[in-house]
């Protein structure tokens, strides 16, 4: 029996509620408005409402900046004054030996950054000048620089990061955040997703796929042209009013049904039709920004009416402040092979940090002025770091780095951590994690660990085994954690 | 309890060191309660216990994966998933399971005591024993602790028919089974369903269609006693039929018309497709279908069917990204095959033992391996989709045999070297070595009168009248050369790039490598000829870099230029490019001219080390000779090749062929019938085998890159032996579909089974192993099994005898008791209700629209989908949504790409098809209503039912009502829906009579403008309520 159907079909009211120890407020509120979904569903209460985590949570949400193609960390967090010193030099063979590369041929040479770094705050945290807003933020960051991986391309990293395995058909992280947590929204889907730049991930819809959890636990993306969810709009020639009226005629026809045949799967999908009536409602208002100050439009640098990463940064403070449980953004155009202006890192990268810089230290501002920054966690990175070498591929001197595993920066910002924290060390050239490596699995248990779960106990049983999203392996990296 | 045991039994304490042991014993012997030398007589007296029904599963979940067939993650020692290993003393002496002496059993200490370091399982690894587990532990011991094997690795056996009291229920043996445990559970079955319910069940499920109105008339007036049999007769007779089954078939076999991974391009599988209809439709044997699928190319004389069915396995995926390993995708698809074909056949997680022997069933790792050499044999890889089978109808193919049979002696033509073109070839060749000795003997090296260069780059002239640059090396510069040039016409000037030991890698350049790029090679005053400037127009070289052509240097693109790829050490040598002007011009006395050499390129610092210049007293045509010639022509031709004397020869003579005038009419005949060749030839993905075998080793972690031991192909020896015949793909799949196969006929037989009841009678239909869940009603799934065989393995004997049975024909109504009681319909008390599939809520809304095109087969269409689905990396493919009807076809026809699925589908659980999705999920979410309410698709759809409701249901409201329940849900409307149905049709005809533009709108969603005598805000009304209609949960659901 899967755990989903069980609860479905098991949970009384009564075990629901006690299940609910933690966050009561929030419980008491969807109860509110979801009265007519439990008092119609005893048999089948919704199997998004909020759970509580296995001990007291330090953060009740997530927002992930994915930063698809992944960012230099050596232009932009890791400071390696070594490097630069022997920019032009081959790497020593004893470094590169026995190393694959997507796209570097023999002995390449190493690349000092051509960026200034400088240490910001009280703390210090050294940061490039390409991003002059978040370093600005400095002291809310927690900076790692010793994260590794076990891939090297764009899709199978971008899932292993995600989904915890290199391989399609587990579920998102997202997924597993609204299977442990439930979600607090009463209107909006629990795990939502945005995407900005020229195109989508390489990874596509897998990376907020659900896998084999049940498809409740998919990521709903928010889509900045059309529909923001699809069909969500009635059609044209049918207008609120009548719409509105079909649906209780729907309703009211169930509930014949209901009667006469006796099944509570008919009543599940009586409330779930409310939710989409919601949902015509409020994904609307959540989408239009247009009634947002003009001060908050200035900090985030919105473009409204376009897509844009500081819009659905904008979006992602909108669907945490409504309750969604994990908002998950995607900007693509990292992958900085220097095989063109557009990824030199000197010109296309430097584009990338104007068009995220800003928005994401307004998106940290705005959270704490707010007072949800406390119990919200931010995340931003790729799915992996870049060589020191310079890759040179087609020999036309743009400067770029091919992909590395084996090193790669990111910070975190919100509850439960220790601000202004570098943590972590790579080699003097960058190459490797050296000191306290945190592996992606490590980085999934942290994570899960900060909102209340144990990543050893979120399971879900398939083919006949319990399924994790760190696997069989990972470590909570507990020195960070304030 | 013997001493000796008890003994080793003591020993196994930490606590007892060796020099305290005898006091130990003595102390223990006097201590000990008298229970623990006898078996307790309430253990006895208990019910039995099964070992496969209750010992087994908390073996598996708890102690299996450290005590059970894997050796690698084996601790202690200890296994407890066989007998012999279990009941024998382990290294300290204890027995883990003592028969009928529990309390003397190492087990049960271990599972009970206080003591954490000792206590099973381990307190970190989270798992604990509940009292009922123990209890059960302790009666099995006492009652003898018998193993048995797993049930499923036992072949199925025909079970006896049980006594049933209401018998007279029962229309088949299923039945009788099914009987025997509702009376045993003291439930009565439900009434059968009424007849509409029950067409519209049957007829949905095997064929995915509902019944027209006609067809629903005729079974209700059809009073032979066996009308109901005779319906199902037509429905499995109906080519739909097919349709249907392959829907379920085809997430089996995870088709898709991509490729899968981050590109994701575009691939012909549908004959596959069709090919799975068809076979479902003339109800191939499944041992047979096996067969066809898994090796149909290695029957004698395979048929082109069956080696289209062989695409089963070519729906692996295939990664065409830049940098990637093909063995890697290509190991990548061969454990995808392994994987796939244990879940699909066999019902188990094979991809367990993939990294290591298998934790709870008796697969080992080497066996995987084994396995997976079967499949190691054939020619497709990992980055391309050859092989491929063109598969040309009747028509195409002879035409096509037809002018390849006239282009065949022409190409051979073409391809042979005769005397006479030899000949020719010879007197040709003579004329460009003419060419080139003219050009070689006019050549004036110019001497330079003055030298300038920017940015601070100093020239030096040398007493070979080339020029070495010195001093800094800046990004760019610009050279300026005065040279007073020959008194006489002159047609070219040439540009010597000159190694020097002075420069990087003693190359002729400055760059870090020892390259340059001359962006643009000028003159100054340009000639004139009549005043009309004289441009270079030709340029050529000895040797280019990739994408540096010398022509770039006299292009527009100030950035462009000529480079050596000076980074190989062989393209370290001298090289020239000539830059031709478009006519001979004359050189008066004493002319001075300035060339100027551009050199700023991306690259920086790319600069040209030491150069010379020469001009050209030859005429123009033999310089347009040369610039004509291919540059591989021109070093085979000046011995610049590094290709043998015979490529060489052998290069040249092809090109010749390829310009040779005499043979133009060959070549433009060739040409001509090219054109001729049929178009759209389908073509589909299929197995081929090696001509030679490759070995296949044990992968360390599955990773390709680290091969272990070398493997021999064979199967499990926990499953039944292979069959006679070579070791092969196609003695493999005869394995897989042996009568001895304990596992095959059961996994068929469930997940056929699944497809009616909405699960399978083992929940766990992708897993009959140790860690599933056992079968609900074991005698139904070997009734099944063992009948399966008796009927020749056919799907439709089997699936006839499961829709004409009692089980399936019951009502599905539910009393709150009863789901209480049984909230899964495990024991069958009532008939299935569940939400559709997608492909039938969409097929269905179409059917009862009229709108669905009925054709079988073809390529795959693009039905409405919102824009900016298939935005995807490096892919330029649009989805053009098909026409002319094409975009009502049924759901299976959806194209169907891996990474941008069909949106609406996926709404509704349907799987990805990257790999094998053995049961959907069946959620229930919002943005499924959003879909079915406002996804144009199903607002055309219903569009069209309000225009058939107009059409063919009367004239007044009661009657239309009646027609619409009739279409959609196949059953008189009830009073209290009418009621309802009135009240939204007068409102919505209300609200559209008072906006006409409206009414318009809503009735052509995807649609054609309605005629313009129709009566338009009626029509949206009944369009609306044909909305409403669509989205109810009956609808949605077969009940």
């Amino acid at each position: 029996m899967n755990p989903y159907e069980e609860r479905l079909k098991f949970t009384t009211r009564r075990q629901f509620f006690r299940d609910c120890g933690v966050g009561l407020g929030s419980v008491a509120l969807a109860s509110l408005l979801n009265q007519n979904l439990f008092a119609a569903t005893a048999n089948s209460p919704n199997p998004l409402a909020p759970h509580a985590p296995h001990f007291p949570p330090k953060v009740k949400r997530i927002i992930y900046l994915f930063m698809a193609g992944a960012p230099s960390q050596l232009d932009l967090f890791d400071h390696k004054p070594k490097l630069r010193e022997l920019n032009n030099k081959p790497v020593p063979e004893s470094l590169v030996k026995g190393e694959r590369f997507a796209f570097i041929k023999g002995i390449p040479k190493l690349l000092g950054s051509p960026h200034e770094f400088a240490r910001f705050g009280k703390s210090g945290v050294e940061i490039s000048d390409a991003l002059p807003h978040i370093s600005q933020m400095a002291d809310e960051l927690t900076v790692i620089r010793s994260m590794t991986t076990d891939q090297f391309n764009h899709a199978p990293a971008q899932l292993f990061l995600q989904t915890g395995s290199a391989r399609l058909g587990r579920p998102s992280m997202g997924s597993w955040v609204t299977y442990g947590l439930g979600n607090e929204a009463s209107d909006l889907p629990g795990f939502m997703v945005m995407i900005s730049g020229k195109t989508g991930p390489d990874g596509g819809a897998s990376l907020w796929g659900s896998g084999f959890l049940p498809t409740i636990h998919q990521g709903v993306q928010l889509r900045s042209k059309g529909d923001p969810v699809l069909f969500l709009t009635n059609p044209q020639g049918m207008d609120n009013a009548l719409r509105r009226k079909t649906y209780d005629a729907i309703e009211e026809l169930n509930r014949l049904e209901l009667g006469a045949v006796g099944d509570p799967e008919i009543s599940t999908r009586i409330s779930q039709y409310e939710m989409a009536y919601r949902m015509q409602s409020s994904v609307p208002d959540l989408m239009d920004i247009s009634k947002e100050p003009k001060e908050i439009h200035e900090m985030y640098a919105t473009r409204p009416g376009q897509s844009a990463f500081s819009n659905n940064c904008l979006l992602a403070r909108r669907l945490v402040e409504r309750g969604v449980r994990f908002v998950q953004l995607y900007h693509w155009g990292w992958d900085s092979h220097g095989d063109g202006k557009e990824n030199d890192i000197r010109y296309g990268m430097v584009d990338r940090c104007r068009e995220v810089d800003q928005p994401c230290a307004a998106l940290l501002k705005d959270l704490k002025q707010r007072g949800l920054l406390e119990d919200t966690l931010v995340i931003w990175g790729g799915e992996f770091g870049r060589t020191p070498m310079n890759e040179n591929r087609n020999r036309d001197g743009f400067l770029g780095r091919d992909h590395n595993p084996h090193a790669f920066t990111i910070w975190m910002a919100g509850g439960g951590l220790q601000h202004g924290m570098t943590y972590g060390a790579t080699d003097d050239i960058g190459f490797q994690a050296v000191e306290n490596p945190v592996h992606v699995h490590d980085l999934q248990a942290t994570i899960l660990h900060l909102l209340g779960m144990d990543h050893t106990r979120l399971t879900y049983r398939f083919q006949g085994r319990d399924f994790r999203l760190t696997d069989v392996e990972g470590e909570v990296v507990k020195p960070i954690l304030a | 309890m013997p001493v000796i045991t008890m003994l080793m039994f003591l020993a196994k304490q930490p606590r007892f060191r060796a020099p305290v042991r005898a006091l130990a014993l003595l102390m223990a012997l006097v201590s000990l309660p008298p229970s623990a030398f006898s078996i307790q007589p309430s253990a006895l007296a208990a019910p039995p216990v099964d070992f496969n029904r209750d010992i087994r599963p908390i073996l598996s979940h708890n102690c299996f994966a450290c005590h059970g067939p894997d050796e690698q993650a084996r601790k202690g020692k200890l296994r407890l998933d066989r007998q012999d290993d279990a009941v024998k003393p382990d290294k300290s002496g204890a027995i883990p399971v003592l028969p009928g002496k529990p309390e003397q059993s190492e087990l049960i200490r271990r599972i009970t005591t206080q003591d954490e370091d000792d206590l099973m399982p381990p307190v970190k690894s989270g798992k604990t024993l509940s009292k009922t587990d123990i209890e059960l532990f302790r009666r099995w011991i006492a009652q003898g602790a018998v193993w048995k094997k797993h049930w499923a690795y036992d072949p199925p056996v025909l079970p006896p028919l049980p006594k049933t009291r209401q018998s007279r229920w029962c229309k088949n043996p299923l039945d009788n089974y099914v009987l025997a445990r509702l009376e045993k559970e003291k439930l009565h079955p439900s009434p059968e369903a009424p007849r509409e319910i029950l067409i519209r069940r049957v007829s949905l499920d095997l064929t995915g269609l509902p019944p027209s109105p006609s067809e629903l008339d005729a079974f209700l007036h059809d009073h032979r006693p066996d009308a109901y049999e005779h319906l199902v007769d037509r429905l499995l007779a109906s080519p739909h039929y097919g349709e249907r089954w392959a829907r379920f078939w085809l997430d089996l076999a995870r088709y898709a018309d991509s490729n899968g991974y981050e590109k994701d391009g575009l691939r012909s599988a549908w004959p596959y497709r069709d090919w799975v209809i068809n076979a479902f439709n003339r109800d191939l044997p499944f041992n047979q279908f096996t067969i066809e699928q898994i090796a149909g190319d290695l029957l004698p004389n395979p048929t082109r069917d069956q080696r289209i069915a062989t695409g089963f396995h070519r729906n692996t995926m295939v990664n065409t990204e830049g940098g990637t390993d093909d063995e890697e995708f290509r190991v990548a698809a061969l454990v995808d095959r392994v994987n796939t074909t244990y879940n699909v056949w066999l019902g188990s997680t094979m991809g367990c033992a993939q990294c290591h022997t298998h934790k709870y069933d008796p697969f080992t790792q080497k066996e995987y391996y084994q396995s997976l050499a079967f499949f190691n044999q054939t020619k497709d890889r990992g980055r391309d989709t050859a092989p491929e089978l063109e598969l040309p109808t009747e028509e195409q193919r002879v035409k096509r045999d037809e002018v390849r049979a006239k282009i065949e002696p022409l190409q051979k033509v073409l391809d042979t070297q005769t005397p006479e073109i030899q000949a020719r070839q010879d007197s040709w060749r003579e004329k460009i070595i003419e060419a080139d000795k003219e050009i070689q003997a006019g050549w004036t090296v110019l001497e330079p009168q003055s030298l300038k260069a920017t940015n601070g780059v100093l020239l030096e002239k040398l007493p070979d009248q080339s020029v070495l640059a010195k001093g800094p090396t800046p990004d760019n510069t610009t050279y300026e050369v005065s040279v007073r040039l020959p008194e006489s016409s002159i047609s070219a000037l040439r540009l010597e790039a000159i190694v020097d030991d002075s420069q990087p890698n003693k190359s002729s350049g400055r760059s870090e490598e020892g390259d340059f790029v001359v962006t643009d090679f000028s003159v100054d005053p340009p000639p004139k000829i009549e005043d009309k400037a004289v441009k270079f127009t030709r340029a050529y070289a000895d040797f280019s870099m990739d994408g540096y052509d010398v022509e770039a240097a006299i292009d527009d693109d100030p950035h462009s230029g000529w480079s050596i790829a000076a980074y190989e050490p062989k393209n370290r040598v001298n090289h020239h490019a000539v830059f031709v002007w478009s006519q001979s011009w004359k050189v008066e006395k004493d002319q001075l001219l300035t060339v100027s050499i551009r050199q700023d390129s991306n690259r920086a610092q790319h600069l040209l080390g030491r150069f010379r210049l020469a001009a050209s007293t030859a005429g123009l045509e033999p310089h347009k000779t040369w610039t004509k010639l291919p540059a591989a022509i021109r070093r085979v031709l000046t011995g610049k090749t590094n290709d043998s004397e015979k490529a060489g020869e052998e290069e040249l003579a092809k090109y010749f062929r390829s310009i040779d005038p005499e043979l133009d009419k060959v070549r433009s005949q060739i040409a001509a019938f090219k054109k001729q060749e049929p178009k759209d030839i389908p073509t589909t993905l299929v197995m081929e085998a090696m001509d030679k075998q490759r070995e296949t080793h044990i992968l360390v972690r599955g990773n390709f890159l680290s091969p272990a031991a070398l493997v021999q192909p064979g199967v499990p020896e926990a499953l039944n032996p292979l069959p006679a015949g070579p070791t092969n793909r196609l003695t493999f799949a005869r394995w897989l579909v042996s009568p001895e196969n304990p596992l095959v006929r059961r996994v068929t037989m469930n997940r056929v089974w699944a497809q009616f009841f909405g699960r399978g009678i083992v929940e766990t239909s992708d897993d009959f192993g140790m860690q599933g869940e056992p079968p609900s009603q074991p005698e139904v799934l070997d009734w099944l099994a063992t009948e399966f065989l008796r009927q020749g393995w056919s799907l439709k004997a089997m699936e006839r005898l499961i829709v004409t049975s009692a089980t399936y024909r019951q009502s599905s109504k539910v009393s709150p008791q009863l789901f209480a009681r049984d909230p899964y319909n495990r024991l069958l008390a009532r008939g299935p209700r569940f939400r559709l599939d997608v492909e039938m809520i969409r097929d269905n809304a179409l059917a009862v629209s009229g709108l669905l095109d009925f054709k079988i087969g073809g390529p795959s269409v693009y039905p409405y989908q919102p824009d900016g689905i298939w935005s995807r990396p490096y892919s330029g493919e649009t989805w053009d949504t098909s026409k002319d009807g094409e975009q009502f076809r049924r759901g299976l026809y959806t194209f169907w790409r891996r990474t941008s699925p069909y949106p609406s589908f996926m709404a509704f659980d349907s799987p990805s098809h990257e790999v094998v999705c053995e049961r959907r999920p069946r959620s229930n979410t919002p943005v499924q209503a959003l879909v079915t309410l406002n996804d144009p698709a199903f607002l055309a759809a219903a569009g069209g039912l309000a225009r058939r409701i107009q059409r063919e249901g009367g004239h007044d409201m009661e009657s239309r009502l009646v027609f619409a329940y009739k279409c959609v849900l196949d059953r008189p409307v009830r009073r209290q829906e009418a009621v309802l149905m009135r009240k939204l049709y007068e409102e919505s005809l209300q609200r559209y009579t008072s906006d006409k533009k409206a009414a318009e709108t809503i009735t052509s969603v995807g649609l054609p403008k309605p005629d313009k005598d129709a009566n338009l805000p009626d029509l949206a009304a009944w369009t609306v309520i044909s909305n409403v209609l669509l989205n109810l949960d009956e609808t949605l659901t077969k009940g």
